[in-house]
């Protein structure tokens, strides 16, 4: 069994930032492994460790510039890795899920996997639609949220628990193929070892155009502009401690006094 | 094609609040289009369902009569053949666990773009303009779209519609392909019960990423302890292992209302949000004066919880 592993690098911002146009100027954005990715690569991983799956391999479509990411997840197990860029994608301001599933589908028509993980959702633009709508595209069955997955894979069936809102999860057999959304909680995600980092820098990483996969240009255009970013209006009248810690906590141990709750 | 079209959301015999929410977003919406406001109800009682969505504003109520509990591929076939029959202009839908399952599906399917966890919905009949957020809310965007789309809607950001409306309630004709249905659900569990039950407690220590380490965690027992509280925690705390799942407030935990919730090192997530902001009194403990849970919290520190946190336990003991 292959299993193919959405991988995104995602934008991370520091406390304090300045918005330019659209976006967050440049020297106040870092670069993450995706937080709900680094799960789906984990469990990836775990199957192949149970001897359910030969392969395991990472798509991440992204510039030159996330490689870095990229070998993360090889470090912590992949078996290779395709990244896909463009000149066609480098003006593109919101890559919208659209363009992504149909750059996705191209890839696991090459690769032909047997089950795709992705994340939940990305940390920076959260979408949370891309597995989804990357599955009927292709015609596999898929479920969203999955906080749980039986190792066995019975007769061609993932058996998984979907996490609902209020504390229930939902319990649901899933033909194969198919694509699964991964939740944070379902595994424990490994440390790079650094043996893994090392080994990493020898495993394949391949890199694809548009006109590799024979993705038309046009698609990665998609629907939707961004026109406006700001910071929220804060409508908040919080009152806001200064001084110390031992002030700020003074002040803090007076209001619990008040109301009564603290000795 | 200025209709809107409304998907409401139910489980195990009870209508979520969001539905009662996407009416207002949907009539607002229908306003701004001069069309109608179509409501559908999928599966489950739809007879009983539709008589309470009946209300202010909606126009009319389509019923399919299929199966009892959520399934997406119903949902996915239902939507698309509503979709072809009504040609509405937006499509809305709830941007749940459930709506996630089944909403970019449909749009794929349709090929009709998708944005999804909409807290703001502007129309001048042509270009729809989509408020949402980015990096975890701190920063509020609007995308722009022309022509038709489907949008799922956060859930508590539009009032709950009231009265009670005269729509047209009719049984909508639906044709599953049940071999095209490859996923079954088997059944639900309540998760996170146990010994303490933090939707009980008057006052709340939580913690999150801000604390690091399984081995800070003392600290934050040692303040509880001093106040005679209850530890629970945002969600990476519970993955973590550090704490377990009956200790995580918010959408996917527990819904809490305690007298006093301090909020230590915790960033303050919509879906964190979701499950404590009707406390009483919020106490924001972290270093990101811009975190958003400013936006909520009545009292704030702006400092390390780890020279705060110990300073507070101190003066207690
Ligand atoms: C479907 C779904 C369901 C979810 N359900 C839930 C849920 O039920 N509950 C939940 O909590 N989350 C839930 N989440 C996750 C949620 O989106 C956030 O990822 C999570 O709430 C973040 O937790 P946090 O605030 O502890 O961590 P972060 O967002 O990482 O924030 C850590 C904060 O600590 C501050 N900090 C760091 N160091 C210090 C220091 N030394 N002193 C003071 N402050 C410091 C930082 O400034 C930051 O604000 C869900 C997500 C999804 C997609």
């Amino acid at each position: 069994m292959k299993i193919l592993v959405t991988v995104k690098e995602v934008a991370t911002v520091e406390d304090e930032f300045e918005i330019e146009g659209t976006a967050i100027a440049d020297q106040y954005l870092g670069a993450d492994l995706n937080e709900w990715d680094d799960y789906a690569v984990e469990e990836a991983v775990q199957l192949q460790e149970a001897g359910l799956a030969d392969e395991v391999v990472t798509v991440t479509i992204g510039p030159e510039d996330c490689e870095q990411t990229i070998r993360q997840a090889l470090a912590k197990g992949a078996d290779r890795a395709i990244r896909v860029w463009d000149d066609a994608l480098e003006d593109v301001d919101v890559l919208d899920v659209g363009a992504k599933t149909d750059i996705l589908e191209a890839v696991v028509e090459d690769e032909d996997p047997d089950l795709i993980l992705t994340g939940v959702q990305s940390g920076d633009d959260s979408w949370g639609a891309t597995g989804v709508a990357l599955a009927e595209d292709l015609g596999f069955e898929w479920a969203a949220v999955v906080n749980h997955l039986e190792h066995d894979l019975d007769d061609g069936v993932a058996s998984v628990r979907r996490e609902l809102e209020g504390g229930v999860e939902e319990l649901t057999d899933v033909e194969l193929p198919a694509v699964l959304t991964i939740q944070t909680g379902i595994n424990e995600p490994r440390y790079a070892s650094l043996r893994g980092i090392r080994q990493a820098q020898r495993k394949p990483l391949d890199v694809q155009g548009l006109g590799d996969l024979g993705v038309d240009a046009a698609a990665v255009e998609g629907a939707v502009t961004l026109t406006e970013m700001y910071e929220p209006e804060s409508e908040s009248d919080v009152t806001v401690w200064e001084g110390g810690a031992e002030d700020t906590a003074g002040q803090l141990a007076e209001l619990l006094r008040e109301k009564g709750v603290a000795p | 094609m200025t209709d809107v079209l409304a998907i409401t959301d139910h489980r195990r015999g009870e209508l979520r609040d969001i539905s009662y929410e996407i009416i207002t977003a949907g009539r607002e919406l229908a306003d701004e289009t001069g069309g109608d406001l179509h409501l559908a109800v999928i599966s489950g009682t739809v007879d009983e369902f539709a008589e309470k969505l009946d209300r202010d504003g909606v126009d009319a109520i389509h019923t399919v009569d299929y199966g009892e509990e959520f399934n997406h591929g119903v949902y996915s076939q239902a939507v698309t053949q509503l979709y072809d029959e009504l040609a509405p202009q937006y499509v809305l839908a709830p941007n749940s666990v459930n709506g996630l399952d089944y909403a970019p599906a449909v749009a794929n399917e349709l090929d009709l773009p998708i944005v999804t966890d909409a807290v703001g919905l502007e129309t001048d009949g042509d270009t729809l303009a989509v408020t949402r957020e980015m990096f975890g809310g701190k920063v509020e965007t609007t995308t722009e779209l022309e022509g038709e789309a489907i949008v799922t809607i956060r859930s508590a950001e539009w009032p709950v519609a009231e009265g009670t409306g005269d729509a047209a309630i009719d049984a909508f004709d639906v044709e599953i392909d049940e071999g095209a249905l490859g996923s079954t659900v088997t059944g639900f569990e309540e998760v996170g019960g146990g010994d303490v039950d933090i939707s009980e407690a008057d006052v709340l220590v939580s913690v999150g990423r801000g604390i690091e380490e399984e081995d800070n965690i003392p600290i934050i027992e040692e303040l509880a302890d001093a106040l005679d509280a209850t530890v629970s925690s945002s969600r990476p705390i519970v993955d973590n292992g550090w704490l377990p799942k009956n200790r995580q407030v918010g959408q996917s935990g527990k819904v809490v209302t305690p007298d006093v919730y301090i909020a230590i090192g915790i960033s303050g997530a919509v879906q964190h949000v979701a499950g404590m902001k009707g406390s009483d009194t919020i106490v924001a403990i972290n270093t990101d004066p811009n975190a958003p849970i400013m936006d909520i919290a009545d009292y704030a520190i702006h400092d390390d919880l780890f020279d705060v946190v110990p300073a507070l336990t101190e003066t207690f003991e």
